[in-house]
């Protein structure tokens, strides 16, 4: 209390100029805060609210009755479990593939003892500027006969030379001497590997881990170009199916299982799946935060 | 011992080729472990560029990368003169002025103000909220886009009728399509932008705000002459970088908040690629399209790079 009041005297010999900055920086801070935040609570709002209600366009912040309904029409009808389960699966499986690859790329090219790390390093890092393109690699795809297969999502991003180039980084500023001890001791490059530097770098690990498990969960534009198998595709496929080709087959499963009179409440299943889509990331995030400005920070460093 | 004499000596007779066989020999561990990566690369970023070959081809589909009857510059040319070459263009380069124009400085100045607030728990609430907006997907953003603006019943319309103005539908007026897309893309990424300024900010020497505070130097003055400059060349790194990717704008999100209504304005290169070599399987022709278009990216990055060099000594490569 007595902190609290001397801070507050403290703040009233502050000159005039300086309060005044602190009001406009902390209003400009608070519409930062609201317009992010209002989105949020608005679909989230809208999905959980009496379907009445978002006919009549009453909600603008907060909920206006309460009603699941809509949820339960989509988990119902919509084959929305199907396209969950195939995202948990890219997600993991992709996430575990290119973690693991991009691991030991970037621990063999931070090597000294890689002789030929320099023209590798080049050889990636090209990549980067330049690429085949669109068409060149669906041809690409569909000749090595993984078209509308899993493997379609999984392997032509495996791995990203950024990514790669971060792993590395952080590889580099490890203490190479405890490598070297290693080697001269006569350890196999797999043991030290696994023994010495990937118990080091767990945090290089979680921060690879989270790009590559968000970009997998978040990318929809190689599954509608190489899976038209519906019964891979993942779950934002199906969402492009509800939230922006209205007219498609998805959303008129889910649709037309309403009746009549409420068939007005369609909005109302757009937000519940944009909920249920971005509700994993909005749990996970908070506690996972750090480990993406890390990889910020490991990346700026390079530049 | 005696494996060093001997290397030694087969350093000083071999040729450079079987120098590297040796090195291979040695270092095979290490080359097991990067082979995936190396074939990872090979097979899904070197090939399709061996692939851009069909540009200059009249490519059958089903036959191989170098079957076709070779045309020369036949589709570049189809291109350059074709109906929609300025307007792809200029709707590539104006898209992407705009987005640096309102878009780069955001997080500067989101970086600059938050570094101003002293109370923590309040700072970290505001980082934590404002980076969020990025890990949602592309298909979520343009859901919400497309929700939004909806002229029955998108909130923005509801309001816009509730003060009184006619309801517009935003999504199908050409005029409207790169405001929405600039504003939408600030909202994505102005949080996670400012990281990297933050990240420099935090770099800065204490000393020098103290020294300036017994002088009597103000916060403002603080800012404009201590951690304005001291972001400098991160500000100008990025700001080359930006420059060099005038011409390159992904397709993801504007495939999913077009229609031809809008055309006119949101038309850009990559799209059109992906209709005409995708949905029209006019192979050759997109892959020329892309090609220019790549070459003409590389080229300015090459550029921006050159100008980075010269005037923060920081590159890229």
């Amino acid at each position: 209390m007595v902190k609290f009041s001397s801070k507050v005297a403290k703040y009233a010999k502050k000159p005039l100029s300086d309060k005044l900055l602190d009001l406009f920086i902390y209003l400009s801070m608070l519409v930062v805060l609201v317009c992010t935040l209002f989105v949020f609570m608005y679909v989230i709002s809208c999905s959980v609210s009496d379907p009445e209600a978002v006919i009549r366009k009453d909600i603008y912040f907060f909920p206006k009755g309460f009603s699941l309904n809509a949820y339960t029409h989509l988990f119902r009808y919509g084959d929305i479990l199907k396209y969950y389960r195939n995202s948990i699966f890219y997600t993991v499986t992709g996430c575990i593939l290119s973690t693991v690859f991009t691991i030991c790329g970037a621990y063999v090219l931070s090597s000294p003892a890689f002789s030929c790390r320099r023209i590798i390093m080049l050889f990636i890092t090209f990549t980067m500027y330049f690429s085949g393109g669109l068409v060149p690699t669906f041809l690409l795809v569909s000749k090595l006969g993984i078209y509308n297969t899993v493997w379609a999502l999984l392997l032509p991003g495996l791995i990203s030379p950024f990514n790669l180039i971060v792993a590395r980084t952080f590889f580099h500023n490890l203490p190479q001497s405890l490598f070297e001890s290693a080697r001269l001791d006569g350890a196999s490059e797999f043991r030290i590997l696994l023994r010495i530097a990937i118990p080091l770098s767990g945090a290089i690990i979680a921060v690879l881990g989270l790009y590559y498990a968000v970009a997998q969960w978040n990318s929809y534009f190689s599954a509608m170009i190489y899976l038209p198998n519906k019964d891979l595709q993942p779950l934002q496929v199906y969402l492009v199916n509800i939230l922006i080709t209205e007219s498609s087959t998805a959303n008129k499963s889910v649709a037309s299982s309403l009746t009549r009179a409420n068939s007005l409440t369609s909005i109302q299943l757009k937000y519940c799946a944009i909920v249920v889509t971005i509700l994993p990331i909005i749990c996970v995030y908070p506690f996972v935060q750090k480990y993406f400005v890390k990889g910020v920070m490991i990346g700026a460093l390079k530049d | 011992m005696t494996t060093g004499t001997s290397s030694t000596v087969l350093k000083k007779n071999s040729s450079k080729g079987s120098r590297f066989l040796k090195g291979f020999k040695k270092e095979y561990e290490l080359w097991l472990l990067i082979l995936p990566v190396i074939a990872y690369f090979i097979i899904f970023c070197y090939i399709p560029m061996y692939g851009l070959v069909i540009a200059f081809q009249d490519y059958m589909p089903g036959k191989g990368f170098l079957d076709g009857p070779w045309v020369g510059l036949k589709h570049f040319q189809a291109f350059v003169e074709g109906l929609y070459f300025h307007r792809l263009v200029r709707n590539t380069v104006l898209l992407n002025a705009y987005l640096l124009l309102w878009g780069f400085p955001f997080p500067i100045i989101f970086a600059l103000l938050l570094n101003e607030v002293k109370v923590i728990w309040f700072k970290k609430a505001v980082q934590t909220i404002s980076y969020l907006p990025y890990f949602i997907s592309t298909v979520v953003i343009c859901g919400l886009i497309k929700s939004f603006l909806s002229p029955a019943n998108g909130i923005v319309n509801v309001l816009r009728e509730s003060i009184g103005l006619q309801s517009i539908n935003f999504l199908s007026k050409a005029k409207y399509f790169r405001t929405v897309y600039v504003i939408t893309d600030i909202w994505v990424f102005m949080g996670w932008n400012s990281i990297i300024y933050l990240a420099a900010i935090s770099g800065i020497n204490q000393e020098l705000y103290e020294a300036a505070r017994i002088d009597g130097a103000s916060r403002i003055q603080c800012g404009w002459y201590i951690t304005l400059p001291s972001i400098k060349q991160t500000v100008i790194l990025l700001l080359i970088m930006n420059i060099g990717s005038l011409m390159s704008m992904s397709a993801e999100k504007i495939l999913l908040i077009y229609s031809p209504l809008t055309y006119e304005t949101a038309d850009v290169i990559s799209t059109y690629v992906y209709r005409s070599g995708l949905l029209n399987a006019q192979y050759s022709f997109a892959s020329a399209t892309g090609l220019f278009n790549s070459v003409i990216n590389f080229l300015l990055l090459v550029l921006a790079n050159w100008l980075s060099k010269k005037y923060t000594e920081v590159s890229l490569w």
